[in-house]
């Protein structure tokens, strides 16, 4: 396709995006900022990976919390185990991605050959087992509670990563240089190489491939594409997206749970970044990340501030309560889909004048 | 005679009570061309698509130079050189002409599995898919959206996917179906060139008696599922047993 002056526009703004995400700890110094630029990090991916599925391919999953949530308990039940410190990290990914990979296998031979709708409800109903027995084995998982743990000692808040003359930690524009600063990158950095991989998985031939399934399965296999390997292929290589996602994840917050790895919350929310990026576009994932990350952090205090702003008016104090910040996410998000039926990013890059 | 390149054995398809089609046991050589005629509902499209994969056969077997590939998938047809267009245009909608064409000529280089290098830089895939586009005169389309094609164009795409897999078996289902007379004659054009090639083995479903005439090395004619009529295009054409089944059917044989 040539590009488009939409194009130009969506690649800019993933740059600016990622722009403000390598200097946000310097442009935003508040715990609460570190959190949500560290959360969109992750997203990205998370997203990304499964529009590897819906957008590229066309397969609907529901299971990708699931893969995520493999790779965060991996990490964070060795962590627990076995102390802070590398080896946990690395080992409790690896093992992630294993049992993600056996899942994925699993479900993708049996039932990637039949109709879309029956997988999506394979997916659903494997998620959900899998999130029954993550509450019920509290032993090894914490049940509802989760677990909490240490992270490598690299990542401590008191650890030096710089020191000035006199050894203590060197400040640069007054953030410090200290473990919380490591982390922050080590999900920056990691989260970087996936993104970047994706984008080159989705415009090499396979990608090409893929696209050509979601376009039209039945040709795609009569000019020799071997579609049902294709597409267990691609299902196994989001879910192992998503599982070392899940391990930075679980490193990053110190601390896994249901609630923060494997609900159907986390699917949703998933699922709405997708749509409001737009599918088929590794852009989208970006933007609708960003988007609705921000929208569920600042969209309750916007609306807060607004409320108080308007002190005094009748109604519109009311209506715009912070309390009701979830009803006008609601009224966003159909508005989104009303007037960029194909996401911002792909709406953006179907439009605007073509060259 | 040159040894058959492929092979239909007892071929049969039942769709519960109904044979559509009965023990079709034919032999197809390279260079030359069948045309496959037959009334509305004869079994032409169920045959090639028992051929190609696309249906399973109930019993009977699909011989390709020695090899059975009776149980394979359409996939796997296509990479021992089966390659077949399709009646209703069957393209991929949202992708490019280039995309397309690029999408035929990558599996029949076996390169779809490569995924770390962006496809633009694999140059062979590309000139080869532009070598197609020329081909069949689409080089002026080349960015344009498949759907969004005149279905001339579309019809012409088809066959230029089909090209860009470069089967030994070429198989054609209805290429000049409605096309405007202006476009009939370079997808024709195409055929004869393939028809040239002394390597290549071409199976043609075709109404347009014009059109069978020009190109037929040999007739068969089906009928309700079953094989009536096997030889060259005179004889054929001037059974009496063809000439029953179109009789007040058809406007094509004399």
């Amino acid at each position: 396709m040539t590009p488009t002056t939409g194009t130009y526009a969506v690649k800019l703004t993933v740059l600016a995006i990622g722009a403000l995400l390598l200097f946000a700890p310097f442009l935003f110094q508040d715990v609460r900022s570190l959190e949500v630029a560290a959360r969109i990090c992750i997203f990205i991916v998370l997203v990304a990976s499964y529009d590897l599925l819906i957008g590229y391919t066309g397969i609907v999953s529901f299971a990708h919390t699931m893969f995520f949530g493999f790779g965060a308990y991996g990490a964070a039940i060795l962590l627990k185990s076995m102390g802070p410190g590398w080896t946990p990290v690395i080992l409790g990914g690896i093992a992630g991605v294993a049992v993600s990979l056996v899942m994925a296998v699993a479900i993708g031979l049996l039932s990637l050959r039949v109709k879309a709708i029956f997988f999506a409800m394979i997916t659903l109903a494997a998620a959900s087992v899998v999130l029954v027995l993550t509450s019920q084995l509290s032993q090894l998982t914490g049940g509802e509670d989760g677990i909490t743990y240490r992270a490598p000692d690299l990542f401590k808040p008191a650890t030096k990563i710089l020191t000035d003359a006199d050894g203590k930690v060197l400040r640069l524009w007054g953030v410090a240089f200290n473990g919380k600063l490591a982390a922050y990158y080590f999900v920056f950095v990691t989260s970087l190489i996936l993104f970047l991989l994706m984008l080159r998985f989705t415009a090499s031939p396979l990608g090409t491939v893929l696209k050509a399934i979601r376009e039209n399965e039945a040709r795609a296999e009569a000019i020799g594409y071997r579609v049902v390997a294709y597409r267990t292929f691609v299902f196994c290589l989001s879910a192992t997206f998503a599982s070392i996602a899940g391990t930075i994840y679980a490193v990053w917050l110190k601390y896994t749970g249901p609630d923060t790895s494997l609900s159907f919350a986390i699917m949703i929310d998933i699922l709405l970044m997708v749509v409001i990026g737009g599918m088929g576009t590794m852009w989208g994932a970006v933007i609708g990340a960003v988007l609705l990350i921000l929208a569920q952090y600042y969209l309750r205090d916007l609306m807060g501030a607004a409320s108080e702003a308007l002190h005094g008016i009748p109604v519109l104090p009311e209506l715009l309560a912070a309390d009701r910040w979830l009803f006008w996410l609601g009224i966003i998000f159909i508005l989104l889909v009303y007037f960029f039926p194909k996401g911002i990013a792909g709406t953006a890059m179907a439009g605007g004048a073509r060259r | 005679m040159t040894a058959p390149s492929l092979t239909t054995r007892d071929l049969t398809i039942r769709f519960g009570g109904h044979v559509a089609v009965n023990a079709v046991s034919c032999d197809f050589r390279p260079g030359e061309l069948t045309v496959i005629v037959g009334p509305n509902g004869a079994g032409k499209t169920t045959y090639f698509n028992l051929i190609s994969g696309q249906l399973a056969a109930t019993s009977g077997s699909v011989v390709k130079d020695g090899t059975d590939i009776t149980g394979m998938s359409p996939s796997a047809r296509a990479r021992q050189g089966i390659g077949r267009a399709f009646q209703l245009t069957n393209l991929f909608p949202q992708l490019s002409v280039l995309e397309n064409i690029r999408l035929a000529v990558q599996a029949r280089a076996g390169m779809g599995w490569r995924m770390l290098r962006p496809v633009g830089r694999f140059t062979e895939l590309t000139r080869k898919a532009e070598h197609y586009l020329e081909a069949t005169r689409l080089t002026a389309l080349a960015h344009q959206t498949a759907a969004n094609l005149p279905h001339g164009d579309q019809r012409k795409l088809e066959v230029a996917l089909l090209m860009a897999m470069e089967p030994d078996i070429y198989m054609f289902d209805e290429p000049t179906a409605g096309m405007s007379l202006d476009h009939a004659p370079d997808v024709l054009e195409l055929i004869h060139g393939i028809k040239a090639d002394p390597t290549k083995t071409v199976l043609l479903v075709e109404h347009k008696m014009d059109v069978v005439r020009a190109l037929a090395d040999r007739i068969i004619v089906l009928h309700n599922g079953e094989l009536l009529a096997d030889g060259p295009p005179a004889e054929v054409m001037s059974s009496q047993i063809v000439r029953d089944v179109y009789l007040g059917t058809s406007e094509g044989v004399e």
